[in-house]
């Protein structure tokens, strides 16, 4: 891009306004630490969140580096198995599940219904603490004796492992009731706290993939919960649940873990989806394509995703009959999410593409998500499955859809909602430079990974045969690449805080309510009520004022 | 049909150069292993079947979202949107439609290559296989055991398999099968090779501090050939010493995994210069290295184990021979002199 590193920051703008801003509004950290309010609770969960993908992300790099070479490298074998676990139960538990509902969610669901605050703001607060209360026993695994067995803590080696298991255990208890709590709040808030004129098809998408995701967040959490106490009860005192040496049995294990983990995958991605249909509708300043498609699908993704759990164990030894049925079903999923793609696509036809960073992130995640949702293809099949199950393909496979499809996306709401968030503009230049390197890098990393797994190679191996090494270091190249991208990514969004110009309410043009707040937003979002709303994607609603070089919402007609 | 084939033929004159040669698997494709399995060319067509799918998909996504970026893109600041519907039930039907008939016929394709795997015939030459950390052990109809898995190449093989500790997973890429090996219960995998070779077996789920080591070594025979190995093996201790007894069990039956031989530490204690020796255990007391403690050490692993170790060896009860014991004990008395 060769406008990309000139632009000039934007600059100030009139209509800034000054004065009191849910940032300003109260001071000192007691005000942080015990506030009520959503916004605040969402930029703490951000900066939580965010720290958890920075330690999950030295893990990671950790395990990459082991990798530069077949044999030992920077650590013994039981340090690189404890890296990979606390890489995969931090990532997914702490940062992934966590990340965009409890951050983003939080943030802009109330302001995008014109609400003043969540339905519960006390039980918000509490989800908060829950999630710092996990995070403390995940820390204490680590420092006690770091856990070993994998983020899937599979029975009935976790029950026999001499590493910390209990406490990750339940570090992950309490966060599955911090999920709990996020997504019960979020299902009443939108239910109740949705102005009369904002019926169900006129909530905005983001919301749609929110409450989709709540559903399955307080449905399927509990049977991830009892799972773990049982795991626990097994360990701590010798009950045969799971370890047939105690009269147990292993594979149960696998399918209660999987009975909520694999719903787990949707509460990662649906949110992730969600943010992309704004982006893709804001950016192109045109309405979003089939928005029912897009609404439904989400739902249909939610229920489907209960019923394909069995697709992770097709190896396990179930029978051939269950392991037909969980095929088929699985295929079922591959519809909803390839028609969100087709619509996102389309949604461009005809519009007016805005290239900002967030809509870089946009067409990054299509292409990666398209990339990890194809060759799910591969491993829904159950002849292929067999070949490739438990090998560097399904590592590469769930990389490119949680890695790449949520973090590209969790990356682009950032781009998007950070001039409303802190009030503050970033540099675009800089911003794509880091879009870039992280697109390449990550690519890089992964799709390497794909290589090496069809032709053979065993996940969480610490030695590996020679053939695979040009493979993986340039897998690990790649990784480090994508750190610098995110390093570049922090400093100059840190950087913004205090050098950044200030941002206009609506610096890209959206139409949903959270462009009609001040940015950043007051303590209660609007000043006086908050404005009518109409159809989210009406894209005649705003128009551009070139003297702010920002947006300005039309009045709505009565 | 040069998709289901394989790499298109440019490709491959492309991936012959020598700098990239290195980068294609040897004897299989490009995303391949080599198919040394009689499944091995179903699971491959239909894996090719969807790759091309996967390129074609993802292509026309690529040239669409690309195609609109470049045709709308905003130029300078005014914002130009023309006049287009936003929403066709023909559309979303066609690209709703089309892919469910895609993944119709990729579910039945793999169903059907699935039942296949999944039956073994009748009459299929069976050999029982225990996974342990972090070794295996493959016991064929005679009786005889070895760490090696020996198979008739061209006669339909069945493995029954079990595991001494945690979930373990047999796996050969050129035959593309792939079994979870479970405690406390016995899984099934059969196969037939197209013809002989050499490959390894992989454990595939992870068990722990040895998981990628876990590997033996898989040799498809000419079936007159395998005969004769057989028969061979069947008798390997005729006139030898006891003591090389024991260090071929060392070698065949993986103890060499956690034990080893020259004084190094490792998962277990090393087997130089123990014999004779007092050791200290886990719950405190104390005792001699002799020949009834070597052997409850086999039998019966976890009862006297020494300090500082965990106790993860498994037990070799039943899975041993007397000879054997006599030779392992031998052999330990000939590394302490």
């Amino acid at each position: 891009m060769s406008t990309a590193i000139g632009v000039k920051p934007e600059p100030d703008v009139a209509h800034v306004p000054s004065g009191s801003n849910y940032l300003n509004c109260e001071r000192g950290i007691k005000s942080w630490l015990l506030t009520l309010d959503h916004k605040r609770i969402g930029v703490m969960y951000l900066v939580s969140t965010l720290a958890a993908f920075l330690l999950g992300g030295i893990f990671a790099l950790l395990v990459r580096t082991e990798h530069l070479t077949g044999g030992r490298t920077i650590m013994d074998a039981d340090a690189y198995n404890q890296a990979f676990t606390l890489h995969g139960a931090i990532m997914v538990f702490l940062f992934i599940i966590p990340a965009i509902p409890a951050a983003f969610g939080n943030f802009i669901l109330p302001i995008m219904l014109g609400a003043k605050d969540v339905a519960f703001p006390r039980l918000n607060l509490a989800s908060y603490y829950l999630w710092v209360g996990g995070a403390i026993f995940a820390v204490v695994s680590i420092l006690i004796n770091a856990v070993d067995t994998g983020w899937t803590f599979y029975t009935p080696y976790s029950t026999t492992t001499n590493t910390a298991v209990i406490p990750m255990v339940l570090g992950v208890f309490i966060l599955g009731f911090s999920s709990i709590f996020t997504g019960l709040n979020f299902i009443v808030t939108v239910h109740k706290l949705r102005p009369p004129e904002m019926g169900w098809f006129r909530l905005p998408l983001f919301i749609w993939a929110l409450y989709a995701t709540a559903v399955i967040q307080i449905l399927a959490t509990p049977v991830l919960a009892i799972t773990l106490l049982l795991l626990t009860v097994e360990r701590a005192f010798g009950v045969g649940i799971f370890d047939p040496a105690l009269g147990g049995d292993p594979v149960l294990f696998q399918h209660f873990f999987w009975f909520y983990s694999h719903p787990a995958v949707y509460i990662m991605i649906l949110p992730a989806m969600g943010i992309i249909s704004e982006l893709v509708a804001t950016f192109s300043h045109k309405h979003i394509f089939s928005y029912k498609y897009i609404a439904f699908s989400s739902i249909a993704i939610a229920i489907f995703g209960f019923m394909v759990w069995g697709h992770h164990m097709f190896t396990s030894g179930q029978s051939a009959l269950v392991n037909m049925i969980f095929s088929a079903i699985t295929f079922s999923v591959a519809i909803p999410s390839a028609i969100k793609v087709f619509n996102w696509v389309v949604t461009m036809y005809k519009g007016s593409v805005d290239l900002k960073t967030p809509m870089w992130y946009a067409l990054i995640f299509i292409w990666v998500f398209s990339i990890g949702g194809l060759t799910g293809l591969f491993l829904g099949s159950l002849a292929t499955d067999v070949h490739l199950h438990d090998t560097y393909f399904v590592v590469a496979h769930f990389h490119y859809v949680m890695f790449g499809g949520t973090v590209m996306a969790l990356l682009g709401g950032l781009h998007y909602w950070w001039p409303k968030m802190f009030g503050r503009m970033y540099h675009e230049g800089w911003a794509k430079i880091a879009t870039l390197l992280v697109f390449v890098g990550f690519n890089l990393t992964f799709f390497t990974q794909f290589v090496i797994g069809s032709r053979g190679m065993p996940r969480r191996y610490f030695l590996y045969p020679e053939q695979y090494t040009g493979w993986h270091i340039a897998s690990t190249i790649g990784s480090y690449v994508m750190a610098i991208g995110f390093f570049l990514t922090a400093i100059y969004l840190i950087h913004s805080l205090f050098k950044g110009a200030r941002a206009p309410k609506n610096p890209w043009g959206g139409v949903t309510l959270e462009w009609e707040a001040q940015s950043p937003p007051v303590h209660y979002n609007f000043d006086g009520d908050a404005p009518k709303v109409g159809d989210p994607y009406d894209f005649e609603r705003v128009e551009y004022d070139r003297a702010t070089r920002s947006y300005r919402h039309k009045p709505l007609k009565a | 049909m040069i998709g289901i084939s394989g790499v298109p033929a440019f490709l491959k004159s492309v991936l012959s150069a020598p700098a990239i040669s290195a980068l294609v698997g040897s004897g299989g494709t490009f995303w391949m292993p080599p198919q040394r399995s009689t499944f091995a060319s179903e699971v491959d067509t239909l894996f090719y079947f969807i790759y091309w799918i996967c390129v074609f998909f993802f292509m026309l996504i690529l040239a669409l979202a690309v195609g609109f970026l470049l045709k709308y893109r905003r130029r300078g600041e005014e914002i130009v949107v023309q006049k287009s519907a936003h929403h066709s039930t023909f559309l979303e039907l066609i690209w709703s439609g089309i892919p469910l008939l895609l993944v119709l016929a990729i579910f039945v394709m793999g169903f059907r290559g699935y039942i296949n795997m999944a039956t073994p015939p009748a009459g299929a030459y069976e050999v029982q296989v225990t996974g342990q950390k972090w070794n295996w052990s493959f016991t064929y109809p005679n009786g005889y055991i070895d760490s090696e898995l020996h198979v008739p190449s061209g006669e339909p093989v069945t493995l029954v398999m079990t595991s001494q500790d945690v979930i373990h997973s047999f796996f050969v890429p050129e035959l593309r099968v792939k079994q979870d090996v479970v405690p406390g219960r016995y899984s099934r995998v059969w196969f037939e090779t197209t013809e002989p070779f050499e490959g390894t077996v992989f454990c595939a789920e992870y068990c722990g501090t040895s998981h990628s080591e876990m590997q033996a070594r898989f040799v498809a025979h000419d079936p007159a050939e395998f005969d004769r190995w057989m028969e061979r093996a069947a008798r390997w201790w005729e006139g030898m010493s006891p003591a090389d007894i024991g260090a071929t069990v060392y070698q065949k039956r993986g103890c060499q995994q956690c034990h080893s031989v020259d004084g190094m530490g490792g998962i277990g204690p090393t087997l130089q210069g123990v014999f004779g020796s007092r050791r200290t255990f886990a719950d405190g007391s104390t005792g001699t290295v002799d020949e009834n403690y070597i052997r409850q050490s086999m039998l019966e692993p976890r009862a006297k184990v020494v300090q500082g170790f965990d106790p993860v060896m498994p037990t070799f009860q039943g899975r041993l021979k007397e000879e054997e014991i006599a030779g392992i004990i031998a052999y330990m008395k000939s590394l302490s002199q």
